[in-house]
């Protein structure tokens, strides 16, 4: 069980969050061009080691988070709310 | 073929001793240079070895392995045959792989143990029921066996489901007789073995750890065992895939996530089909040995740990014990987790790639094991004429900047919802 250092209710189990993928990736201008979309639609760095993801905490705050976890270890590093900036985490 | 596998040689090894077994493949050295090195020593990379020496002449082939062969998805998955797609790119690739699987014992001279004891999907809504018709339609207009089955013809495939469980009242099922299940090592091995006799290198314990280009064309691999000169070089590594695409300057349009599986201890005689749960993602069928193997859903997060985590284990016994109440009893032996590439469409590419001489097979999502025939002789096609095969034509990784996508579930690029 992995848990997530909510900012706003503590430490809560995985399954109180949703997952939504990769928070690295930024929508591109509306004139950036077509390989921009594809990307931001499409390709992933997919890395094997720290990842920056979001999660929804549905059954708590209900609040997106942009969280730090690792993909090989299943360690789960700071988590955020959206705007803020993620702490730098350890490689 | 002085070593082959016989009835007539088990039983004259019977009367010495069984002295004369050798190793099913050697352990050999790697050489400087291959034709072609396909980096991936599970199903799909040794299938694809067998087919380039046997259908292409292409025998001066290695394919490197950074452990043992067979110990990643193809030692992981849960065995189940199929070829029950609805969309044409997939169903005439996999229903290639269902007839390769139907004379895989012969080709190979290896018992794989194929079993076509029929995969049953069964619905609970008339909404389900209307998909399940409409695929099976689709099935049969292509020439894949597909029989819609009555409550009745449910309960008679299946009398320990729960026919009126309040909340998923079983309506019917769709049948594929043709599908089932064949056992997964065996499949390792007899493919090692086949590909093997034929004079393909299989290298275990060889890490990639680079890819060598030389402009826009590829010259071979770099491995804990030294550099590997290559004409050519195929990738199929499915979980791993945008790790090397990376060390060759390619970022792909998948995600590894994990996917858990279990098996329970050994029962009489329960099960004599595969049947899935339409109301959860659930699918059981039973071992030889008598173990239920079962699994379900992804973990839903990326990851590369190859171990599940317990929100998932409860969630798919939740859905075993409302199919089937009467597993509630049964204790589960073990329980693993493999990683899989998934796509943003939920299908596999077996394709090209922009570098000159480099192939990648990959984003099998939960389709690995059906297809390792296919995908093995789909890949070798591909890289002998350095063009795809029609089967695996629309398989490609162009098809997402194009708008081709194959997305049988229709998920959106969400690969943790596929």
């Amino acid at each position: 069980m992995q848990l997530i250092p909510c900012p706003f209710c503590g430490a809560r189990p995985e399954d109180e969050f949703h997952y939504r993928g990769d928070a690295s990736v930024k929508r591109p201008a509306p004139d950036a061009g077509e390989q921009a979309f594809y990307d931001y639609v499409y390709t992933r760095a997919n890395p094997r080691s720290w990842h920056t993801e979001w999660w929804r905490h549905f059954a708590g705050c209900r609040q997106w988070l942009k969280v730090e976890r690792n993909t090989l270890t299943h360690e789960v590093g700071a988590a955020v709310s959206p705007a803020e900036t993620l702490p730098h985490t350890p490689a | 073929m002085n070593d082959r596998y016989s009835g007539w040689r088990l039983f004259a090894e019977a009367f010495r001793g069984n002295s004369g077994w050798k190793p099913a493949w050697r352990k050999p050295e790697p050489k400087p240079r291959y034709d072609v090195v396909i980096i991936g020593g599970g199903g799909h990379g040794l299938a694809t070895a067998h087919y380039l020496a046997s259908v292409h002449g292409i025998a001066n082939v290695a394919v490197v392995e950074k452990g043992p062969i067979g110990l990643g998805n193809g030692g992981r998955n849960t065995t189940i045959v199929r070829s029950n797609y609805m969309l044409p790119s997939n169903t005439r690739f996999y229903e290639k792989s269902l007839k390769l699987w139907e004379g895989l014992e012969q080709d190979l001279n290896y018992n794989v143990m194929m079993s076509q004891r029929g995969v049953l999907n069964i619905f609970h809504s008339d909404a389900e029921r209307d998909f399940a018709v409409r695929r099976g339609n689709s099935m049969r207009l292509q020439g894949v066996d597909a029989v819609l089955l009555d409550r009745d013809g449910v309960r008679a495939m299946l009398p320990m489901v729960a026919m009126d469980n309040p909340m998923f009242p079983i309506l019917g099922g769709l049948l594929q007789p043709r599908g089932g299940t064949a056992r997964h090592d065996a499949v390792i091995w007899g493919f090692a073995r086949a590909a093997d006799r034929r004079g393909v290198d299989i290298l275990e314990h060889c890490e990639v750890t680079g890819v060598r280009r030389d402009g826009g064309k590829v010259v071979g691999v770099e491995t804990t065992r030294g550099f590997i000169g290559a004409g050519k070089v195929g990738v199929a590594v499915a979980g791993n895939t945008s790790r090397l695409a990376a060390m060759a300057g390619l970022t792909l349009p998948v995600e590894t996530h994990l996917l858990q599986a279990f098996v329970s201890e050994a029962i009489k005689p329960y099960i004599d089909c595969v049947a899935t749960f339409g109301a959860g993602h659930f699918y059981i069928s039973q071992s030889d040995k008598g173990g239920l193997v079962f699994g379900g859903n992804l973990d839903g997060y990326n990851s590369y740990s190859q171990r599940g985590n317990l929100p998932l284990v409860e969630h798919l016994m939740g859905a075993a014990v409302a199919m089937m109440p009467s597993l509630s009893r049964l204790r589960v032996l073990r329980q693993w987790a493999g990683v899989m590439d998934m796509t943003m469409d939920g299908s596999p590419f077996i394709c090209k790639t922009t570098v000159s001489g480099l192939y990648f097979n990959g984003g099998w999502c939960y389709g690995g094991f059906k297809a390792t025939p296919a995908s093995g002789w789909c890949f070798a096609h591909t890289i002998a004429m350095d063009e795809p095969h029609p089967l695996n034509a629309d398989l490609t990784l162009d098809r997402f900047r194009e708008g081709r996508l194959i997305d049988e579930r229709g998920a959106g690029p969400s690969p943790w919802a596929q």
